[in-house]
């Protein structure tokens, strides 16, 4: 099972960001992971949160963008060449990373990478075949 | 349904007859009481007498804003000050406002056409006309107000704001008719989603917008998120205030200008020289009838057209075009000349974005920057950067193709533009020239 990710448009004024983190306080909503990918004007923030629905629903309720995207969760080996083991089997397989970011737990030994891919149902399969274990998204948000 | 048959379906002559003995009056009046008038008459070599046809109207000087302002308060009043009973003035945007007054006939009169705009625009004894026209110094409330008494509907006098409680009577009050400027009527349906509140539950069936220019692409949005026929009515404070023209909700095309009262006529911008029927321009007022404060010739900076066919609604009188934007609200953007309404259809062609919008216009060295800023909503809201800024990036390519003219597209947070409860603020101009 795949993961899923909320992204929120935000735009790059000052005090737009603690906006979202005060919402997720005040809902008792721990961020799991996020990234910030950002131009001159806007931003987008992606998480993965402790829970999905109420995240989603509080961030609507204060007049925010909101869009659940799918996303991979990869256990990467946490040595020299354990991500480039994955990409390099990507890469193989013509499958193409939009972008990814660390999540900020372990999983016993291994780190866990966050994708998104254009294809991430093809993007399971390889990942699969090539033994690597892909974190059901249940699993990742109590983690 | 027409409220006054006689004047409103007239013999073009007839009319015409009419609207020279008024004309000749109005002359000579403010040219016996009105020292700004006499003294500008007269630097124009002509007097009252010369006025022996409709054509020698254009004998006589325009009145500008400026003038107004230079006559600030009273002195462009016709009467006594014991015959004033109701002072109104316009916002002062720039300076001092514009003040202008009415007689208790002038209130007879304004209450009468803003009765044939309601009927006009559908309104008949039995609807409720729900209000939400700024009550003040503002024109817009009390005309239709008195308007709707005339008439014999029920109005409601809620004026701007407060918008939920606004949603709130809507529901419970059942109100026909709706009366607010454009931009108001989409943040009222706006809040009335938030609350939950679908308008094809309510009663309206005609809403009457202006105070503000509009495009056709705001009016299709209008009807389809309101569920109403939404008609363009036209005036201003220093010709009467609301009800100086109006569309008929049998053609929606074109807003009849009630002549009995107003003269129009069209003329170039930078010349002055009147133009035919058909041909766009400045419109210019001659009042008729008012007591008050007359206006000859007044300059409305508004760009307009005139059309003579006659309308399948019965009415003979003149209809004019949609207003296409103010001569002063005009962007010169590196010598391209861009109405606001203009960027306005390109955004609502595209299909999706909201109908709120703002340009903002900064002079980087010496280059004009105009940035359009529109916000994102959750249909086109996708997780990539690229995806949102190809969006940015369309409108820019659509605007510079219907106008000619570059712009930088920003997105913004929903809401991120501010709403407002009378006229919408859709310009800031940074550039200090």
């Amino acid at each position: 099972m795949n993961a899923e990710q909320i992204s929120v448009f935000l735009e790059n004024t000052p005090g737009r960001l603690v906006e979202v983190t005060r919402i997720f306080e005040a809902g008792r909503i721990n961020i799991r992971a996020l990234s910030l990918a950002d131009t001159s004007d806007f931003g987008i923030l992606r998480l993965i949160v402790s829970d999905n629905e109420a995240a989603k629903r509080l961030l609507k309720q204060n007049g925010f963008t909101v869009r659940i995207t799918e996303v991979v969760a990869v256990e990467v080996e946490d040595k020299p060449g354990g991500l480039h083991r994955i990409l390099e089997a990507l890469a193989e397989a013509r499958v193409n990373v939009e972008y990814m970011y660390a999540f900020v737990r372990q999983s016993g030994q291994n780190a866990i990478m966050i994708f998104r891919f254009d294809d991430s149902l093809r993007a399971s399969d390889v990942l699969h075949a090539r033994g690597m274990r892909v974190v059901d998204g249940k699993d990742l948000y109590a983690m | 349904m027409i409220f006054n048959e006689e004047f409103e379906t007239m013999p073009r002559e007839a009319l015409e007859a009419i609207q020279l003995r008024r004309l000749q009056a109005t002359v000579a009046r403010v040219y016996n009481t009105v020292p700004f008038y006499r003294r500008r008459f007269e630097e124009a070599g002509v007097s009252p007498a010369d006025i022996r046809s409709l054509a020698d109207l254009s004998r006589l000087p325009f009145t500008t804003k400026t003038d107004l302002r230079d006559n600030y308060p009273f002195g462009m009043f016709a009467v006594p000050m014991d015959n004033i009973t109701r002072i109104h003035a316009s916002s002062g945007t720039t300076g001092k406002p514009t003040v202008v007054g009415y007689t208790a006939r002038d209130i007879q009169a304004w209450a009468e056409l803003m009765a044939r705009t309601l009927m006009a625009a559908g309104a008949r004894r039995d609807d409720i006309v729900h209000n939400a026209y700024g009550y003040g110094l503002f024109t817009g409330g009390l005309g239709v107000h008195y308007g709707a008494e005339k008439l014999g509907a029920s109005v409601i006098p809620i004026s701007g704001g407060n918008t939920k409680r606004q949603v709130m009577i809507m529901k419970d009050f059942g109100p026909t008719i709706l009366t607010c400027t454009p931009s108001y009527a989409l943040h009222v349906a706006e809040v009335a989603a938030e609350m939950g509140v679908d308008f094809g539950d309510l009663k309206f069936k005609a809403g009457i917008f202006g105070a503000e220019p509009w495009s056709e692409q705001m009016r299709q949005e209008i009807e389809r998120k309101l569920n109403l026929k939404a008609m363009d009515i036209y005036g201003l404070s220093e010709v009467m205030g609301p009800g100086v023209s109006i569309e008929c909700i049998e053609a929606q095309n074109g807003l009849h200008v009630f002549e009995d009262h107003f003269i129009p006529e069209i003329i170039h911008p930078q010349t002055g020289q009147p133009l035919p029927c058909g041909t766009p321009g400045e419109l210019v007022f001659t009042t008729i009838t008012k007591e008050a404060f007359p206006v000859i010739r007044y300059r409305t900076r508004d760009l307009s057209v005139l059309h003579a066919e006659p309308c399948r609604c019965g009415r003979t009188l003149v209809r004019m075009g949609r207003i296409q934007g103010r001569s002063d609200d005009m962007l010169i953007i590196r010598g391209v000349n861009v109405f606001p309404s203009q960027i306005e259809s390109v955004i609502i062609d595209a299909g999706h974005f909201e109908p709120h919008y703002q340009l903002v216009v900064d002079r980087l060295g010496n280059m004009d920057q105009l940035t359009v800023r529109v916000e994102v909503n959750e249909a086109m809201f996708s997780d990539e950067i690229k995806n949102l800024q190809t969006i940015e990036r369309e409108l820019e390519r659509n605007i510079r193709e219907t106008l000619g003219v570059s712009t930088q597209v920003r997105l913004v947070e929903p809401k991120g533009i501010q709403r407002s409860e009378g006229k919408a603020v859709r310009v800031i101009d940074n550039r200090k020239l």
